[in-house]
């Protein structure tokens, strides 16, 4: 049987402009149709990835502009349909003053205290 | 205008690696756009920015050609800064760390950039209203 991962995102926005993406929500994209079997929680910085909306668009060097910003909302949400199951830190989103409501949907909030029982689910945890 | 200052930034991150070397760039671009003349030195990873192999690729996660991601790459931003420059009567005098150049590989880089050294880096500062250093983290 194959071996379930779970992949734990902290560091949020990293080159994200640059890359048009995030490089571990899109990494989780492309393992996922490799046949993977994964699911994704959010914590820290990138609970911020969850929130709907956003919008990175207009960056500008000169004349030479951005066409295709990222949408790292969307991206997470279509992980959802994919069959990865989108966790997110909920104390982590209350620090940073952020609700449920602001949430894309299908993002399932977890408390702190219930995060080992979610890791002892999965053979592999991946913390990028 | 306002009188045109000259300003030194000292960038070390590689690029695709966090947002402080886009922030780098918006910063510059910022300065240019206002007339200011900008001296760059790019140390360690910050040489791999204006490397002129970069190229852009399609992006089968996002499901779209080369074409339809047009995907970024940071030496075509250098550039469209230094155009910026040149159009507003500045320049952006971007110099490379030698050493750091060799040891990454990346000697190719595009037209306008130099190779230097840390002691290009202490004239800059010299001959500059100010620096703002942007180190690696």
């Amino acid at each position: 049987m194959a071996k379930k991962a779970l992949s734990i995102i902290a560091t949020a926005y990293r080159a994200t402009l640059e890359e048009q993406d995030d490089t571990i929500v899109w990494l989780t994209h492309a393992l996922k149709g490799a046949g993977a079997e994964l699911d994704v929680l959010l914590r820290g910085n990138a609970v911020n990835y969850a929130v709907k909306g956003q919008d990175a668009s207009g960056l500008a060097f000169g004349e030479r502009r951005q066409t295709r910003p990222p949408r790292i909302d969307e991206d997470v949400a279509k992980l959802i349909p994919k069959g990865v199951k989108v966790f997110i830190v909920e104390d982590d989103l209350r620090e940073r003053g952020l609700e449920r409501g602001d949430l894309i949907a299908g993002v399932e909030p977890i408390g702190r205290g219930q995060l080992p029982r979610l890791l002892g689910q999965y053979e592999q945890v991946w913390h990028w | 205008m306002a009188e045109r200052k000259t300003l030194t930034f000292a960038i070390m991150d590689a690029p695709y690696e966090s947002a402080r070397s886009t922030t780098a760039l918006r910063l510059i671009d910022l300065a240019v756009r206002r007339g200011h003349n900008v001296n760059v030195f790019a140390y360690e990873g910050a040489v791999s920015v204006p490397f002129a192999k970069q190229t852009p690729h399609p992006n089968a996660v996002h499901g779209r050609d080369v074409a339809e991601e047009d995907h970024p790459n940071p030496k075509d931003w250098v550039q469209g800064v230094m155009e910026e420059a040149a159009r507003r009567g500045g320049k952006v005098d971007w110099v490379q760390c030698g050493l750091c150049v060799d040891e990454r590989g990346v000697v190719e880089s595009i037209p306008g950039t130099r190779r230097g050294s840390p002691a290009d880096f202490w004239k800059f500062v010299q001959e500059s209203d100010n620096t703002l250093v942007i180190p690696t983290r």
